[in-house]
């Protein structure tokens, strides 16, 4: 006889049993997926994650300075000196404005810098010596990496002060001196020994004196170009690099009223605002090709156009004579090239200023087996080693693009292979993951929020001192512009995927940075997560049936 | 909006959670103690917006009564995928009785509960549109006329789905349903026909009545908290796609019902006692053949030629929402709307 009611014949139970996982034919899955910032960035930052990290406020940014300086030991400098190609890959950029990356890692760095956050040596000490030959941006990030590694590290400079091009070759009012001071002080303070005024003439005879296991040699490219120019006796020419040099030092070069710049790089712009900033009425940039064409910087040449600088594209200097330059007028050709008019004009400049370019000088090579040079500047393979083994090069002595950014990259580079090397081994860069591309992202859950903009310095004050140009974010604004971070590619908590389920199937796992993880016995593989997740961290794999 | 809207950059109020929020500020589909009133092993359809809207309110309206709530279910698919004997998906006390009793049979419970003296027990009804605006539509008017202490939720996915996708009076025009077929001059669902629920409600004068969607959480758990604020008959219609008789995929229930909501289709707005007090604004106006493309019941209106003479009509319902109800942002006189808006429905019993 039963016990069960009339015409009851089962016990009650809960759906829990029917595992409806088994109706699936694709799976949701966890990823992480590569953010374009982090992609774009040339000293390989994790830029998603210190923008997650200084979401938080308060706390969260030292958490985020940190995130930066696992990679990269300038981010005061590079909140003023990079060219933001992260900004450019931006996805952000797609919906309304890309992100102010750029001006929160300047707040980040400014703020480590004014609260005195420092950083440890990370590894054992290894007994391993180092020497890095150049004090510029990669030369002391590879001895920051290194130190932090726990190899002992020398710095060899044949200038009178560290910093590079960061100091010799970028005007104070891009780049403050006690920034650049500040950030380099916390690599020496890691047990970096710097020697100023020291020249290394021949890098085999001091690694042997001196006995250093390996060497990083990052000497630059500080030798201006020289294009023939037919020049009467009057005539003033000087070259860029030495006349940005030269203001580093206890005489401010004269330049007269009328100065004329020649060549359309960064450093023709740092040199034409310069000069502007030295007394000159008319600073003129001569370039031979069209605004378009130009190397410089969009950002550069905007901000020297506001402060008068003027441009005269297409043209090219044929002479220089007394007080008198002879100017050609060119035309671009099908190919993009520049052709002579024979068409000439003449231009009054009291001083001529010669921007096309700078050389390395690499006799610190001589002899050295193995090693290749080509166009002037030394090869490296992978990684960062020259042919000899042993010595690793970067920065503008290697084949590369020659910014600040590009150098601290190089740093980090051959840093870790450095120490692969020293240990006998071989660093494998951990494997890309796919791109986080826009068409990824569900873009509806963003807020709309405009881009904040930095403040600039007013004109007047452009024109007759080296202030810093380019104001920072104050705190609630690098907040907001960190909040404007859409995360691509990377989990960031919003709980959409374990919200929007139908079948419960989204575990939350809870702990503060722990994600989700899916319920295979009850997911049914529908995908509305995978459609739901704002940032594109979730994806459907098919399952193997 | 009747939720706070959260001034917050990143993702705002619009997802779920959001990490930098204060657990209080969440949404209570993003809490871990979520009481998941509908539970996993239910057999609904992947991508279900019913199964997912069920959740979304029952979970709420236990979060608002402390968990002090009992359901009676009309027929269909919710009560089919939920309840085959003897498994309950259901983590709350649920009746099921028939198609069409389901608003009697919560006006019973409650009368129950009050002569007990267990008023603190609230009492929800719920069904699809079938048993809600044909079926059990006597009960449910008499139940809103009676002002009888229960809150009604339609989950209106616009067909009989359970029973394969027959024409319901919320099927909207052009649909293909299994007996409103793509053929004839005028295929699928007739335009002028069918009826508007809420309207409906708003026209017994009851204290409560709003719409929802399931792409709109926070708004939907707002409004559910909100009409258990209130004593006497509640109704609320909340918007939820179905894959399988739309044809969409399943992946898309919740960006459809979005559409739904931004094309000016599915207006989403509340009323106290007659009166819409708030109307959700369009964000992102789409043309509705987004809306329509998206779904295999309208693809009959895509084939060469297209039938844009009926999207038209469609889109002109569209815009009828849009002007009734302000749907858009920055509408200059919303209060003359809301006024038309009133001119136009208060036609209730006098």
């Amino acid at each position: 006889m039963s016990e069960k009611p009339f015409a009851i014949t089962l016990d009650v139970g809960s759906s829990l049993a029917n595992k409806t996982g088994s109706w699936r034919t694709e799976r949701a899955v966890y990823i992480d997926r590569l953010p374009p910032c982090n992609h774009a960035c040339p000293a390989g930052e994790n830029i998603q994650q210190w923008l997650y990290d200084a979401e938080e406020g308060g706390e969260g940014y030292e958490r985020a300075w940190r995130t930066i300086m696992e990679d990269n030991p300038f981010p005061a400098v590079m909140g003023r000196v990079c060219y933001h190609p992260c900004e450019t890959a931006c996805n952000r950029g797609q919906l309304d404005e890309a992100v102010g990356i750029n001006s929160v890692e300047r707040f980040l760095g400014d703020e480590a810098i004014a609260r005195g956050w420092r950083v440890d040596v990370l590894g054992e000490p290894t007994g391993k010596r180092v020497l890095v030959v150049g004090a510029g941006p990669s030369g002391l990030s590879t001895a920051y990496h290194l130190a932090r590694l726990g190899h002992e590290v020398a710095v060899f400079d044949a200038g009178p002060m560290a910093g590079g091009m960061m100091r010799f070759g970028i005007p104070k009012y891009r780049l403050p001196r006690d920034v650049l001071d500040a950030e380099i002080q916390r690599i020496l303070d890691l047990g970096v020994r710097l020697e100023l005024n020291r020249k290394v003439t021949s890098i085999q005879e001091t690694m042997q004196e001196e006995g250093f296991d390996a060497a990083f040699l990052a000497v630059g490219a500080h030798l201006g170009k020289r294009a023939y120019i037919p020049a009467g006796s009057a005539a003033h020419i000087l070259d860029a690099v030495s006349l940005l040099r030269s203001m580093e030092g206890e005489e401010t070069p004269l330049l007269g009223r009328r100065v004329v710049v020649y060549g359309g790089g960064n450093t023709a712009i740092d040199a034409a605002r310069t000069a502007k900033r030295l007394g000159a009425e008319e600073a003129i940039i001569v370039y031979r090709r069209t605004r378009e064409r130009m190397p410089a910087h969009d950002l550069e040449v905007e901000e020297a156009e506001a402060e008068g600088v003027l441009m005269k594209w297409l043209s090219t200097i044929k002479r220089a004579d007394g007080g008198k330059l002879v100017v050609e007028k060119m035309e671009l050709d099908e190919t993009g090239f520049p052709q002579p008019t024979g068409e000439v004009e003449e231009l009054e400049a009291d001083s001529l200023v010669l921007a096309l370019g700078q050389e390395t000088d690499l006799s610190l090579l001589d002899g050295v087996p193995g090693l290749e040079v080509e166009d002037g500047v030394v090869k490296v393979g992978p990684d960062m080693m020259t042919g000899h083994p042993g010595i690793f090069a970067g920065g503008d002595m290697v084949p590369a693009e020659r910014t600040v950014t590009v150098a601290a990259g190089h740093g980090k580079k051959a840093a870790r292979h450095i120490d692969a090397w020293l240990r006998g081994g071989a660093y494998v860069p951990a494997p890309k993951h796919e791109l986080a591309s826009f068409d990824l992202l569900n873009t509806w859950y963003y807020s709309d929020a405009p881009r904040t903009l930095q403040p600039q310095l007013e004109l007047a004050r452009r024109e007759s001192t080296f202030d810093e140009v380019v104001g920072g974010l104050d705190e609630s604004n690098a907040l907001y512009e960190a909040r404007r971070c859409l995360s691509c590619g990377n989990c960031f908590s919003c709980d959409n995927c374990y919200g929007v389920c139908p079948d419960n199937a989204v575990i939350k796992l809870g702990a503060p940075g722990e994600r989700y993880a899916i319920d295979y016995d009850f997911c049914k593989g529908c995908g509305l997560c995978v459609a739901e997740c704002p940032s594109g961290a979730i994806e459907m794999v098919p399952e193997t049936i | 909006m009747p939720h706070q809207q959260i001034k917050f950059y990143q993702v705002g109020s619009f997802v779920a959670g959001n990490r930098l929020l204060r657990p209080d500020e969440r949404s209570v589909q993003a809490r871990m103690e979520r009481s998941n009133t509908l539970t996993s092993g239910h057999r609904a359809c992947q991508g279900c917006g019913e199964a997912l809207g069920a959740r979304y309110a029952l979970d709420a309206a236990m979060r608002a009564t402390g968990g002090q709530l009992v359901a009676a279910n009309a027929t269909g698919c919710l009560e089919v995928f939920s309840t085959p004997y003897p498994e309950s998906s259901w983590q709350l006390p649920w009746l099921h009785s028939l198609f069409g009793n389901a608003p009697a049979v919560a006006s019973g419970i409650a009368a129950a509960l009050k002569a007990k003296g267990r008023t603190e027990v609230r009492v929800i009804g719920q069904g699809g549109d079938g048993g809600t605006l044909d079926i059990g539509f006597a009960c449910l008017s008499g139940m809103f006329e009676r002002n009888d202490d229960v809150l009604f939720i339609c989950y209106d996915n616009e067909a009989y789905m359970n029973t394969g996708v027959q024409r319901s009076s919320a099927t909207p025009p052009a649909a293909r349903t299994a007996n409103t077929k793509p053929v004839g001059p005028e295929p699928g669902n007739v335009f002028g026909q069918g009826k508007n629920a809420p309207l409906i409600a708003m026209a017994h004068e009851i204290p409560y009545v709003a719409t929802a969607t399931v792409a709109e959480l926070r708004d939907l758990e707002a409004k559910i908290e909100r009409a258990m604020e209130f004593r006497g008959a509640r109704y609320v219609h909340v918007f939820v796609p179905c894959p399988l008789g739309w044809g969409s995929a399943s992946k898309d229930t919740i960006k459809i019902a979005r559409l739904a909501k931004e094309t000016g289709l599915f207006p989403v707005f509340e009323a106290e006692h007659g009166e819409v007090v708030s109307v959700s604004k369009i964000r992102r106006r789409v043309p509705v053949e987004e809306y329509l493309r998206a779904q295999k019941r309208f693809a009959h209106l895509f084939k060469d030629p297209p039938q844009t003479d009926v999207i038209e009509r469609i889109q002109a319902g569209a815009d009828r929402n849009i002007r009734r109800f302000g749907l858009l942002p920055d509408e200059p006189d919303e209060t003359g709307e809301l006024m038309r808006l009133l001119a136009e429905t208060d036609r209730g019993p006098q």
